[in-house]
């Protein structure tokens, strides 16, 4: 669905992300793990056409965007769930979620919106009990919740989230997770960027490590967590003290 | 039958971006962690960050045995050795590989397709007669076989009566060793007089050095089984690198975890798809001991065409032989296996011969002498005259040059191994 092919980045001359070769298959949650700084916001701005690549071709469905705009990108089917929620807090949950929806208009798809509508209702039932509430009023998993039903407005292919648990309680990440995992459930496409490394590769099927802005790993989820690197960089544990000798 | 179908079938193109994508990771990852590669690329003026074809693979320095012996023993390895679970030692003790957790699991995996491929699965009971040790024969299959849920019998090797009579009570389906022990085993079964309908037998998987394809006629035949050749090497990985499936016609090349290429040995140059060379492996997805460019000194072909069976894996045909023993001749690569393989066909097993490279002017000669037949008349002229045509012609179509044969008295050549080739070219 996305295949990526050594695409450079970044802001002015300074290069963030270097030669990077990523896919994503259908069906797939594929996540991305790294510190801070590694490159992984950079790589979905890219992706969603909020940043200019430098060099490189991004592929969706075989179609070159690397130069597209923005808009033209959402309208492909490739969504971004921004770092941060990004929501308009003096608009309400409806007025949000309906904003989404918008290439859905340009489509002439305007009848399947109501039904997107429920959908997302369905899938989120705090948004439906805030449907008129303004969006700034909102708890901070309540907003993640918004950001990504107003991505799914766009019935976009592809959704990348950037991450989606920052700043939110363990427990409504798990919420927030176990929603994912119905995403892809119910037929979607994932690209996830997370530091939460653990709750990210519990869900997903593939993943990348992203360090100073180049893939150091690609393996499977299950194999990313067993990995020793993955372990002691990106899931805290102290392997050091856990060898008594 | 397939272990990971969606692997062994996967789309050419998609392939080619997992090989990109897995090859860039581990040019970062040697070039950060192996001080050895670091330093060849510095001096080499190598970026990996400018690697962005699999085509830019022949700008690599090649990494030889030698190499991994000056390195001996933990030189390069990627991870710390604490990371590491397994040690392995090729014969001699001369090179170490390391293995870490994950490494452990696509191995087994991997030899798991390997079994797969050659008929085996969960109901099979699999009798393991490679030496369990520091060479990799032994545990990988071993592993690979459990993986799959087969009834492992780890009996390793030796004691030919005792893996008999093993066979025979434990009812073993499939036998896994090198093709010459399995064929001491079919010949001790014979001279017994064990009717090979009292084995349970099915399966033969076969690897870890070269054999002809008369060799598979002859042990399938004696055992009642299916033989498969498979290939691996244990500065690589081990078994699990390509197998045959039970279509018999090359072997897959396990391509989503092993880049494969094949180069001129002379020029290091590669050849072109399809032409006999040395083979070279850059393993995409290990950890502890990762290879970039590995010279095997195996001298194989690749066939990119995708196998009756629906594997699309590059195959590449059983191996012929080691660049030591490659021969120059007019230019052109000879093997004295390419010619004992046409010896084998039309004069059937252990035929007599000796290869005599010579110059002739400025120009090299090729002679083969080939010995009478017991049952051959000398007098016979005009079938002796038919004789050497028929593999004077076979020759030169295998070999691509000119060739000269010559019929001998019965007994007249040496029978030692080392005095089959004779090159009297002075340079």
């Amino acid at each position: 669905m996305l295949r990526i092919r050594n695409l450079e980045s970044g802001y002015g001359n300074l290069k963030v992300l270097r030669r990077i070769s990523i896919h994503v298959s259908p069906g797939e949650i594929v996540t991305i793990i790294g510190a801070n700084g590694a490159g992984k916001t950079t790589l979905l701005k890219t992706i969603a056409g909020l940043l200019k690549a430098q060099a490189g071709e991004v592929l969706f469905e075989k179609r070159d965007i690397t130069r597209e705009n923005p808009e033209q990108i959402v309208l492909h089917g490739c969504s971004l769930v921004p770092e941060g929620r990004q929501i308009f807090a003096p608009m309400t949950v409806r007025e949000n979620l309906l904003l989404g929806a918008y290439v859905q208009y340009r489509r002439k798809h305007k009848n399947e919106v109501d039904v997107d509508l429920a959908h997302i209702f369905q899938l989120f039932p705090r948004l439906k009990e805030r449907e008129s509430q303004l969006a700034g009023t909102l708890s901070g998993g309540e907003q993640q919740m918004l950001a990504m039903g107003r991505a799914l407005m766009a019935r976009p292919k592809l959704i990348m989230m950037d991450e989606p648990s920052m700043g939110l309680a363990p427990l409504i990440v798990k919420d927030i997770f176990a929603i994912i995992q119905k995403l892809r459930d119910e037929g979607n496409t994932v690209l996830l960027v997370e530091q939460n490394a653990q709750a990210a590769l519990a869900i997903a099927d593939r993943g990348y490590v992203l360090e100073t802005g180049r893939i150091l790993l690609e393996e499977n989820a299950e194999d990313l967590l067993s990995n020793r690197d993955v372990q002691r960089a990106y899931l805290g544990r102290d392997l050091d003290a856990e060898i008594k000798i | 039958m397939y272990w990971e179908p969606e692997k062994e079938c996967m789309d050419r193109e998609e392939l080619k971006q997992l090989q990109l994508e897995q090859l860039q990771a581990t040019l970062s990852r040697v070039y950060m962690h192996v001080p050895f590669y670091r330093k060849k690329f510095d001096e080499l003026g190598i970026d990996p960050d400018e690697f962005r074809s699999l085509d830019d693979l022949r700008r690599l320095p090649f990494t030889t045995k030698s190499d991994l012996q000056d390195n001996y023993p933990y030189g390069l390895f990627a991870v710390p050795l604490r990371e590491v679970v397994r040690i392995h030692a090729s014969s001699g003790i001369s090179t170490v590989v390391g293995y870490t957790k994950n490494d452990i699991k696509t191995w087994s995996n991997l030899v798991a397709r390997v079994l797969t491929a050659g008929g085996v699965t969960k109901d099979d009971v699999v009798q393991i007669a490679y030496s369990y040790s520091l060479l990799t024969g032994g545990f990988g299959l071993h592993y690979g076989a459990e993986r799959i849920g087969a009834s492992v019998i780890p009996i390793s090797s030796g004691n030919t009566a005792r893996q008999i009579k093993i066979m025979l009570d434990f009812k073993t389906t499939a036998l896994v060793c090198t093709p010459s022990y399995a064929m001491l085993i079919a010949d001790t079964i014979q001279k017994r007089g064990i009717n090979i309908n009292a084995l349970s037998l099915k399966y033969g998987l076969f690897g870890a050095e070269p054999w002809s394809e008369k060799m598979r006629q002859e042990i399938q035949e004696k055992l009642g089984i299916v033989a498969t050749d498979n290939y691996g090497l244990s500065e690589v990985m081990g078994p699990g690198i390509a197998c045959e499936c039970l279509e018999q016609v090359g072997l897959h090349i396990n391509d989503d975890h092993f880049l494969v290429e094949i180069i001129k040995p002379e020029t290091l140059e590669p050849v072109r798809m399809g032409e006999t060379g040395e083979l070279v492996i850059t393993t995409l997805t290990k950890e502890a001991f990762p290879v970039i460019r590995f010279r095997t000194r195996d001298l194989t072909r690749l066939n990119p065409e995708p196998c009756p069976c629906g594997r699309e894996t590059m195959r590449m045909a059983r191996v012929m032989g080691r660049t030591d023993d490659m021969l120059i001749i007019k230019g052109v690569n000879v093997f004295p296996s390419q010619i004992e393989a046409v010896l084998l066909d039309i004069e059937g097993p252990e035929p007599h011969y000796q290869i005599v490279v010579d110059r002739k002017g400025a120009l090299d000669d090729l002679t083969v002498l080939v010995e009478a037949a017991e049952s051959e008349f000398f007098d016979e002229i005009k079938k002796q005259h038919e004789r050497i045509e028929t593999i004077k012609k076979r020759l030169s179509s295998e070999l691509g040059l000119s060739v000269n044969v010559k019929l001998v008295e019965k007994k007249s050549l040496e029978r030692t191994e080392g005095k089959r080739v004779i090159d009297k070219r002075k340079i």
